[in-house]
C-alpha cells in the first residue's frame, strides 16, 4: 500500500470525522450529542494513526499532511465532504453506509503484506466495533422512514464511490442496493471534490494557516 | 444522561410516565440507570443513569459513556422503572445494635481512616 492509498484513507477519517462533530452541541438529544461526537473524535483519532503511517513514508509528519496541504491535494471522496448538518435522516444514511463500506476497507487492510498496516487496521477496527453497532442500531429505528430510505437512495451512488470498483458489489449486497452504472458513478468518484469542501478546508486549516510554521 | 442521585422524593408517589424529571418525556424514552463493574469480581456500582428509547440505544449510549475505554469491566443497564426505592421509615435504631451494621466491611476507606489517625498516610 502506497502513501496515496493510505492519504486516501487518512483524509476520508479526517474529513468525515470533521463533518460528524459539526453536530457537536445540536444533536437531537443529549445521549447522542455526546455518542456521535465521541465516533466523530474517534474518527479524526484514525486519521492520525493512518497519517502518521503515510507521514513515515513521505518524510513529513501527520499535523502537516492533515492541514498544510492544498484543497486539491487532498484525496478524500466526494461522499465524507457533503455537509449535512441539519438533516438527521441524511447524517444518519451517511454513518451507516460509511461504515459499512469502511467495514470492508478495513477488513481487506488486515491481510495486508505489511505489519504495519495490518497492524493498525486491527486496532481502528476494535474501536470501529462500536461505529458500527451505533449505526446499525439508527438503521433499525429509521429503516421504516420515508425521509431516510429517500436520504439512502440519494446518497448511495456517492458511497458506493467511496470503495474501489472491486469491493462495490460487497457493499451493495450488504446494503440491499445494486451497484450504481458507472455514469451515475461518475459524478462521486474520488479524484474530485464537491462544492462543500472548499469552505470545509477554509475552516478546518484556519487557525493552522493563521500563523504558518508556529509550533503550536 | 444523568448524575447519579436519589431516585425521587417517594418512590410509589412519583408519576412512571416521567421519571426523569424535566428532560423525560420528550420523546426519546426511558431513563436507565447504569451499575459499572470496575475489575473482574468487584462489586457493581451505580455509575449513572442515561435516556434512551430502548435497551439497543441505552446499551450502545452505556458502553460509549462507561465502558469502551476499558474503564469498567462489566455493566448493567437496567430500566428504572425495574428498581424498586425502599426507604426505612423509623426515624433512629431504638436500640443500640451497632453490631449488625453492615457499614463495616468498607476495609479501603476504614483503613485511609485507620492510617489518617495514626498520621501514617502513604505518600502518594
Amino acid at each position: 500500500m502506497n502513501a496515496q492509498a493510505l492519504l486516501e484513507l487518512a483524509d476520508d477519517e479526517l474529513v468525515l470525522g470533521w463533518r460528524d462533530s459539526e453536530w457537536t452541541g445540536i444533536a437531537p438529544f443529549l445521549e447522542e450529542d455526546v455518542a456521535f461526537s465521541s465516533i466523530a473524535q474517534t474518527e479524526i483519532g484514525h486519521a492520525r494513526a493512518w497519517y502518521e503511517l503515510a507521514a513515515k513514508e513521505l518524510g513529513t509528519d501527520a499535523d502537516a499532511l492533515a492541514f498544510d496541504r492544498d484543497p486539491a491535494e487532498y484525496l478524500c471522496a466526494p461522499f465524507v465532504e457533503l455537509r449535512l448538518v441539519h438533516d438527521w435522516a441524511q447524517t444518519i444514511a451517511r454513518h451507516w453506509l460509511y461504515e459499512s463500506a469502511d467495514a470492508i476497507r478495513i477488513d481487506a487492510l488486515k491481510s495486508s503484506d505489511d505489519p504495519d498496516i495490518a497492524g493498525l487496521a486491527e486496532k481502528v477496527d476494535r474501536e470501529e466495533v462500536y461505529h458500527r453497532m451505533h449505526a446499525a442500531m439508527w438503521e433499525e429505528r429509521l429503516r421504516g422512514e420515508p425521509a431516510f430510505q429517500k436520504a439512502v437512495d440519494d446518497l448511495w451512488p456517492s458511497a458506493a464511490a467511496l470503495l474501489p470498483p472491486d469491493q462495490r458489489a460487497t457493499l451493495a449486497t450488504i446494503v440491499g442496493k445494486d451497484v450504481p452504472s458507472n455514469r451515475l458513478l461518475l459524478a462521486h468518484e474520488r479524484g474530485q471534490h464537491s462544492d462543500d469542501f472548499r469552505p470545509l478546508w477554509e475552516e478546518m486549516t484556519m487557525v493552522r494557516r493563521s500563523v504558518p510554521g508556529a509550533s503550536w | 444522561m444523568n448524575f447519579p442521585r436519589r431516585l425521587g422524593p417517594s418512590g410509589a408517589g412519583r408519576s412512571r410516565a416521567s421519571p426523569g424529571g424535566s428532560r423525560a418525556g420528550q420523546g426519546t424514552g426511558m431513563i436507565w440507570e447504569v451499575f459499572r463493574q470496575e475489575r473482574e469480581g468487584q462489586p457493581f456500582q451505580h455509575g449513572g443513569s442515561l435516556e434512551a428509547p430502548n435497551l439497543v440505544f441505552a446499551e450502545a449510549y452505556a458502553r460509549e459513556f462507561y465502558g469502551r475505554r476499558d474503564e469498567s469491566f462489566a455493566l448493567w443497564i437496567v430500566p428504572r422503572e425495574a428498581v424498586k426505592e425502599v426507604r426505612e421509615p423509623y426515624v433512629a435504631e431504638v436500640f443500640d445494635r451497632d453490631y449488625r451494621r453492615v457499614d463495616g466491611y468498607s476495609l479501603k476507606v476504614k483503613l485511609k481512616e485507620a492510617r489518617e489517625r495514626a498520621g501514617t498516610s502513604r505518600a502518594g
